[in-house]
């Protein structure tokens, strides 16, 4: 029995270190590599030694497909394939592979340099892991190997973002990634065709959560802006470099083009600049808004956001500026929040979540007099404002997509316990598919039925869909045919063909039965009678009398003859062919009945 | 003498005229029906490879093809089909045969047999999908025959059966074109089987080809629209098709599910997997919501659309779709929509700004939770958050009727409509908000939603402001506060792009008369008056104090007890205001003023009547005008045009009709006055100088005649007859008068031969018209034709002068609906001092702003031309873009005009003005045969030309020589 085989070595029933296992039809399929931000030690990364303790892993994996460029789906990468040890390919979408290393490099840099880790992967393994990278397009079909092919669909979630499906022979797994199903200020919806997988492994971030329309939200948000900046005072926006943050630029860049506003928007420099220069080289994955404009005007060329410089925070009247990190914990957002605190005129705007412990948190709890290093303290007097971006599906979402995908099971990944349980339970109520949600380390095991594909000539399909009258597509249908078994494919060929490859000559296979008949007339008579019998009751079939009187139908003959010890029975000799088998035997059962008798 | 027997002969056997048309129509014929068919057949014999063949078969289908000799080209066509062994030669011949039935005038009966007669024996899919084509243009220009189309169903039938999707598409669409129900029941005599077209079309629902499929929902569809009722059973079998794996399949299903339930609203469907029952409409209308969600944008449009059509369905599930059941972690949570509304109405808006103000309450029954539901929920919420505009303006449409027809319902997605408001496409936005504007009599506006509606103002797209100024003419607002909002937001506009002037005083005039209570307790603040103390005296030219003024001048109509808070110098202002913008300031009752204006209006409306009578009485008048004599004449059509210039002035109403006819009026008095020159009395040689005015004369009935036809909308064709002929007298007369003038016959050669040719396209185009035209020059002229043929110039020159004379005055029908197309510049104004400067040889770029009323097509008849002062004009071609169309008959034209020029020592002033470009022959119906083919002969003898239909406006500028 075929099965696939699915085991998380992270993101079971958690968030962080995506790292799943697949086994598909004898194919190891290995599906992102990320870290976990919540440790330090060695639980950030997956725990490779699962797949094999002793070993190179390139004996084991068929390739690994790395969804998106956050770091919890590929920030594992170059230690799994430089430290532990992989040769094979690594596939993701062309953005992707272009902004994952500045990631790459930029959490290297924070482990040994701030933290002063050792026993870190360095730059150059940054840059030899990607030189094993494959990009692929978007619904581009990448043969792996000869039987194992991948392909890729647009996720929405962050610039690049795709989910991909695998296939080997009749079996296939999508595997989602993170995506999004409302479309943003930059970003399409995630969108799949009916492709009907065996499995569809699906993130479930936000499984017990159905969202307001992202407009309000937007609204919201440049509504405070708007107002902040017309009473002259200064916004701050902590934000991460990549993802949020752009879309936030386009928000704001929009909104300043249509109102025409004047205020200056300043975006703290660093990986920024880089990032933004792929954003606008990778258009095509943008939404339709940008790939509509793109030709007059490349949206990411903000007209009004300028780079930042550190003299500008000190500037007078109002201004909008986007710094990092996005947790106020430290770095230019912090240094510019010192600076504004003070006025209630200014304002804060978080736009995504805090961990416990940051600046960010603790004004977001309604702290308004922060401690600082030194001894100061500082009284915090401008406003805050929470407004959340978040760019995954929420339970309508993946429902929808599930819908969409039309899969035989589904698998939940990326998500807590709890909410995985009401989804699953949705799941398996509404949409009558069964699901599974696997801790970390725990394999699911799925049967798969075995299809075998057999060819079939084209002349034979034409002629046999010719004597069906109506189109009934889904029922099942006779059909006549030789299937020939060699070098392991099937084919099914018309058996006159099947005989001539075969060299064989074909035999005739004749049935031949007697119907005595009470019948005193001579034998001729008695052939007219059966003829006129025939002919009224078989309408549609070709009877004839034949002049040596016998009679045919169709390829059928008859023949009646007269047995010389009774003179009162004839002997009725009915003839057939094995194809006629079915009228034949229809004939001589209706013959047995008798003739009717003679008007006379 | 025989000329006069003839007329006789006219007068009382008027069809004799017909008899000549039809010896015209043969003569035609005659000329091309040989060469075309036998062309073709020696073309077809000489092609050697069927390449040849199919290139003489394509150069053919060039060329239109006579009504008559349709017959004749059939035939060779077919004799070479059976000929012809190249599938590709064939496919071509089978489509011309197509084209070829759908000329007008032919009977495609005849070719009927032999099309069916080929199909049968025809091996190659695509030529018999062809061939089908070509029966269905057959079957759809002879519906009335029963027989035929029995027929023609009979065939389709057969070739069901076929292997090619493309066979069975064509099929499909023969029976639900030609398909019937009931009849063929009743013909059952005739010996062709009954068929249910609506069950075999059904069968097809479940082909194996997606495009069959698609073509049998489409074939359904066409019954429908045939007008044929389609079963309920329809029903099920549609929806099962919405799940589909093709998106044209699914779209064209969700139509049929619509069609469905228009047809059967309130029968009762049951719901699966419960024995619960809901009315078909209800269902359908989940189903297509359901479908807003589709995988595929095709459809989701679809679906969107659709939706706002179905106003049958219950309220609950109308409003289901604008409710998603938001839950966070679980626990329910409220929209934000909600929460400004709980904020608002608990009195503490806009201050409740905290971290978690959204978090979540209440826990949900985890089993109670419904995430795909098969109801309507949320699909407006998920369509107007699509990723593709279309699918949104779709949903912002549909939400447009369904809330006209649903106050309450104009009510709930008013926060959705705001919310729009704010999207990244500007058509989305432009769209909702003239949505809103169309259900503004629905909904009043809280203040939190007109705070988010007035934000826009700032937009820097003018559509934008302009559609929020005409939203905020009729929206209906609740507080005092809300008012000043909308004051203060359009005051702020106002400073921000003083372009927006007019619309914004337009907008607050409205504002002001539909809140009177309102402004009343807002005036003091507005005026800034103070009890004790005289303030200052604002400002007269300020457009933000008039727009304030205008706002309580005009909240003061209906309330009497404004006034009283007035000071001095607001009294001294409204007489100003009143007589300077009297569109925006209506009349008031004010203390020691008479009220003059209103007393006179219901006067107007009584004496409507009596002036149209005398539009009548004098217009009979005139027409006794041929039994005066000229002098006589000539007073009686000058009073009369001073009439009707006066009442045209008067009764704006009658201004259209008035003016055409004083027109009419004035080209027969210059005519009767050029006639009436001495100089056609005396040996031409002597008399150049006269000439003038004759000459004159001829022209500017011409120019008249043109501006007739041109500019005036809803001129039938009796008028443009008239106006023609009107014209070919003023051809007549310069051909007279250049006789008279010019020595040497050469010239005149011409001019005869043109001017005759001329009568001669005036017959062929009114030849419908010319019993009307009894007694008239053309008339006239036509019964001498032959002889003027073959006259000498100098011969005719006689007989057209003796015609002129004699003519009859032709009346001028009146048409119903006559207005006269006008244009008003509002921009630029014209008063600036200050020259426009700029450097010469580089250009300058001159906003247009102008108003256009009743001009048809204005995108591409009007233009603006720019004089300069050295007489110097050019010619501008506004782009299609810029113009828009705020109501019927109305188009605003907002362009901008580039001026350049060589260095001036002074500034000057340049002429801007408005012109309507015309083209003679474009009243004239074309052949119809081929679109897009050759030009026809008509276009060498239009005339193009245009004529100014605005005031010109001066404009002054200043070209600098450029500083080395």
């Amino acid at each position: 029995m075929p099965e696939i085989r699915v085991t998380p070595l992270g993101a079971g029933q958690d968030v962080g270190r995506s790292c799943i296992l697949v086994s598909i039809a004898g194919k190891n399929v290995m599906l992102d590599c990320g870290m976990h931000m919540g440790f330090n030690d060695d639980r950030r990364f997956p725990d490779f030694s699962y797949i094999t303790q002793n070993g190179r892993l390139t004996d084991f994996l068929d390739c690994v497909i790395i969804s998106h460029f956050h770091l919890d789906h590929c920030g594992a990468l170059p230690y799994f394939s430089e430290m532990v040890g992989y040769d094979g390919p690594i596939y993701m979408t062309h953005p992707t592979q272009a902004i994952c290393p500045i990631l790459l490099e930029d959490y290297r840099k924070i482990a040994v340099d701030k933290k002063g880790e050792a026993n870190f992967f360095t730059s150059q393994m940054i840059k030899d892991c990607m030189k094993k990278v494959v990009a692929v397009h978007l619904h581009q079909t990448v043969q792996v190997d000869d039987e194992l092919e991948i392909k890729a669909y647009y996720a929405g979630h962050v610039l690049g973002a795709a989910m991909f499906q695998i296939k080997v022979g009749s079996e296939s797994v999508v595997y989602t990634g993170d995506y999004n199903m409302t479309p943003d200020r930059h970003l399409g919806a995630a969108w799949i065709d009916k492709c009907r997988p065996n499995l569809l492994i699906t993130e479930s971030t936000y499984a017990t959560t159905i969202r307001d329309s992202k407009r309000c939200r937007e609204r919201d948000f440049l509504k405070k802006v708007h107002e902040t900046v017309e009473r002259g005072g200064k916004v701050l926006i902590p934000v991460f470099a990549l993802g949020r943050a752009q879309e936030l630029c386009i928000l704001l860049e929009t909104f300043w083009e249509r109102m025409n506003l004047k205020v200056p928007i300043y975006f703290s420099t660093g990986l920024t600049e880089k990032a933004n220069h792929y954003y606008k080289l990778f258009i095509p994955w943008t939404n339709q808004k940008i790939r509509k404009t793109f030709v007059q005007r490349n949206m990411f060329e903000f007209k009004h956001i300028k780079a930042f410089d550190r003299a500008f925070a000190d500037n007078p009247g109002p201004m909008v500026v986007f710094a990092t990190p996005g947790m106020l914990h430290a770095g230019q957002s912090l240094q510019i929040f010192r600076k504004w605190a003070g006025n209630e005129k200014n304002m804060v705007i978080m736009p995504g979540y805090c961990v416990q412990g940051t600046v960010g948190h603790k004004i977001l709890s309604g702290q308004r007099k922060l401690e600082m290093e030194g001894r100061q303290v500082l009284e915090v007097k401008m406003q805050v404002e929470y407004m959340s971006f978040s760019a995954h599906a929420d339970a309508k979402g993946i429902m929808q997509l599930v819908g969409q995908a039309e899969p035989e099971s589904v698998l939940l990944v990326h998500g807590e316990a709890k909410k995985m349980e009401f989804l699953k339970q949705k799941i398996e109520q509404e949409l009558r598919v069964s699901c599974y949600m696997p801790a970390n380390g725990e394999t699911v095991t799925l049967p798969t039925s075995l299809s075998i594909p057999v060819g079939i000539s084209l002349g034979l399909l034409k002629r046999e869909m010719a004597q069906g009258l109506l189109p009934e597509a889904k029922k099942p249908r006779l059909l006549h045919g030789t299937l020939i078994m060699k070098d392991s494919n099937f084919r099914l060929v018309s058996s006159e063909q099947a005989l001539k490859e075969l060299g064989l000559a074909e035999h005739q296979l004749r049935f031949t039965c007697r119907v005595h008949l009470h019948d005193t007339r001579k034998e001729q008579e008695t052939a007219l009678r059966v003829y006129s019998h025939l002919k009224s009751i078989l309408k549609d079939h070709y009877v004839q009398h034949l002049p040596d009187g016998s009679v045919t139908v169709e390829s059928i003959l008859i023949q009646a003859t007269a047995p010389s010890e009774d003179p009162g029975t004839k002997v009725l000799l009915v003839s057939w062919t094995y194809q006629d088998e079915e009228l034949g035997s229809f004939l001589t059962s209706l013959l047995k009945k008798g003739l009717p008798q003679a008007p006379s | 003498m025989a000329a006069h027997l003839k007329k006789r002969v006219y007068e009382e056997f008027t069809k004799v005229v017909q008899q000549q048309q039809e010896e015209i129509a043969t003569k035609k014929l005659r000329l091309t029906k040989p060469s075309k068919s036998a062309a073709l057949h020696i073309d077809l014999c000489k092609a050697t490879s069927p390449a040849d063949a199919l290139q003489y078969l394509l150069q053919f289908a060039r060329k239109p093809v006579e009504a008559e000799s349709v017959e004749g080209v059939v035939r060779i066509l077919l004799e070479h089909y059976y000929k012809e062994n190249d599938p590709s030669v064939r496919l071509k011949i089978a489509s011309l045969l197509g084209l070829l039935s759908k000329t007008t005038g032919f009977s495609p009966d005849c070719i009927m047999d032999d099309a069916i007669n080929i199909l049968q024996n025809e091996k190659s899919h695509q030529v018999l999908a062809q061939l089908l084509d070509t029966l269905l243009a057959i079957g759809t220009k002879l519906p009335e025959n029963q027989a035929i189309q029995m027929r023609l169903v009979d065939v389709a039938c057969k070739h069901l059966t076929d292997t090619s999707h493309g066979v069975r598409n064509k099929c499909l669409q023969l029976l639900g074109n030609l398909g019937s129900l009931e009849k063929s029941v009743t013909k059952d005599a005739e010996g062709l089987a009954t068929r249910d077209v609506q069950k075999i079309i059904g069968d097809y629902f479940s082909d194996q080809d997606p495009r069959v499929r698609t073509a049998a929902i489409k074939a359904m569809l066409q019954l429908h629209e045939r007008g044929l009722k389609l079963h309920q059973t329809i029903y099920n079998q549609a929806c099962k098709l919405l799940s589909d794996d093709y998106e044209q399949v699914r779209s064209a299903a969700v139509q049929l599910i619509w069609v469905v339930s228009q047809l059967y609203p309130e029968s009762i469907v049951p719901i699966p997997s419960s024995n619960e029952e809901i009315r078909l409409v209800d269902d359908a209308f989940g189903k297509i919501c359901h479908m807003v969600s589709d995988g595929s944008w095709v459809v989701r449009v679809q679906a969107a659309k659709l939706l706002g059509s179905m106003e049958q369905v219950s309220s609950h599930f109308l409003e289901q779709t604008l409710d998603k059941k938001l839950m966070s972690d679980l626990r329910r949570k409220r929209t934000a929509h909600e929460r400004a509304k709980e904020l608002y109405s608990s009195g503490e808006f806009s201050s409740g700004r905290k971290w978690g103000d959204d978090a979540p309450k209440e826990e949900v029954d985890t089993g109670a939770v419904n995430l795909i539901e098969s109801g309507a929920c949320g699909a407006f919420v998920h369509g107007l958050e699509d990723e593709m505009y279309e699918v949104r303006i779709a949903a912002v449409e549909a939400l447009c009727m369904l809330a006209q027809s649903s106050p309450s319902f104009a009510e709930k997605c008013l926060d959705f409509l705001v919310d729009m408001f704010n999207d990244e496409i500007e058509e989305v936005r432009l769209q909702s908000i003239h949505t809103m504007r169309k259900i503004s009599n629905n909904i009043t506006l809280r203040e939190d939603q007109l705070d988010t509606v007035l934000a826009v103002l700032e937009d820097s797209s003018r559509d934008i402001r302009e559609a929020l100024h005409e939203l905020l003419c009729c929206t209906n607002v609740s507080t005092k506060e809300g008012i000043h909002l909308a004051l203060v937001e359009l005051l702020k506009n106002l400073t921000k792009y003083p372009t927006d002037r007019d619309s914004i005083w337009k907008c607050l005039k409205f504002l002001g008369s539909r809140h009177p209570t309102l402004v009343l307790p807002l005036v003091p603040e507005l005026l800034s008056t103070h009890p004790f103390f005289d303030t200052a005296e604002p400002d007269m030219d300020d457009p933000a104090y008039i727009a304030v003024l205008v706002l309580i001048f005009n909240a003061a109509k209906t309330c009497p007890t404004m006034p009283a808070l007035f000071s001095d110098h607001t009294f001294r202002h409204y007489a100003y205001l009143r007589d300077s913008l009297s569109h925006l300031v209506p009349a008031l009752r004010l203390p020691g003023r008479k009220l003059v204006s209103s007393a006179v209006s219901p006067s107007i409306i009584s004496q409507e009547d009596p002036s149209q009578q005398f539009l009548q009485q004098s217009l009979e008048r005139v027409y006794s005008l041929q039994h005066l004599d000229p002098q006589g004449a000539q007073e009686l059509l000058e009073f009369t045009i001073r009439d009707l210039q006066r009442l045209g002035e008067l009764q704006s109403e009658l201004a259209g009709v008035a003016d055409f006819s004083a027109t009419y009026l004035r080209c027969q008095l210059l005519l009767i006055k050029a006639l009436q020159e001495k100089l056609w009395n005396v040996a031409a040689p002597l008399y150049l100088k006269q000439s003038d005015l004759a000459s004159a004369a001829a022209k500017q009935i011409m120019e008249e005649t043109y501006k007739m036809e041109f500019m005036y909308s809803g001129v039938e064709n009796k008028q443009v007859v008239i106006i023609h002929h009107m014209r070919l007298q003023a051809k007549a007369l310069q051909l007279i008068v250049t006789a008279r003038t010019t020595r040497g016959l050469d010239p005149l050669f011409g001019m005869c031969e043109k001017f005759l040719q001329e009568v001669d396209f005036f017959q062929r185009y009114f030849i419908t018209d010319l019993p009307h035209l009894q007694d008239s020059f053309v008339d006239k002229l036509l019964d001498l034709m032959p002889r003027l043929m073959t006259s000498k110039p100098a011969e005719v020159v006689k007989i057209l002068q003796t015609m002129l004379r004699q003519s009859a005055f032709l009346h001028l029908p009146l048409p119903e609906q006559i207005h006269k197309a006008s244009a008003t510049i509002i921009e630029p104004a014209g008063e600036s001092d200050n020259p426009l400067r700029f450097t010469s040889g580089l250009v300058v770029a001159l906003d247009v702003d102008a108003t256009l009323e009743h001009v048809q097509d204005p995108q591409n008849t009007v233009k603006v031309q720019v004089l300069y002062p050295d007489g110097q004009a050019q010619m501008i071609h506004p782009k299609p873009a810029d113009f828009r169309n705020p109501g019927p008959g109305r188009h605003r034209l907002i362009t901008q005009v580039y001026l350049s020029h060589t260095a001036w020592t002074e500034p000057c002033q340049v002429e801007v003005r408005l012109l309507l470009s015309y083209n003679s022959s474009a009243r004239i119906p074309k052949c119809p045969w081929m679109e897009g083919g050759e030009v026809s002969p008509q276009v060498e003898t239009s005339i193009e030309g245009t004529i100014p239909f605005s005031k010109p406006v001066k404009v002054y500028i200043m070209p600098k020589p450029a500083r080395r």
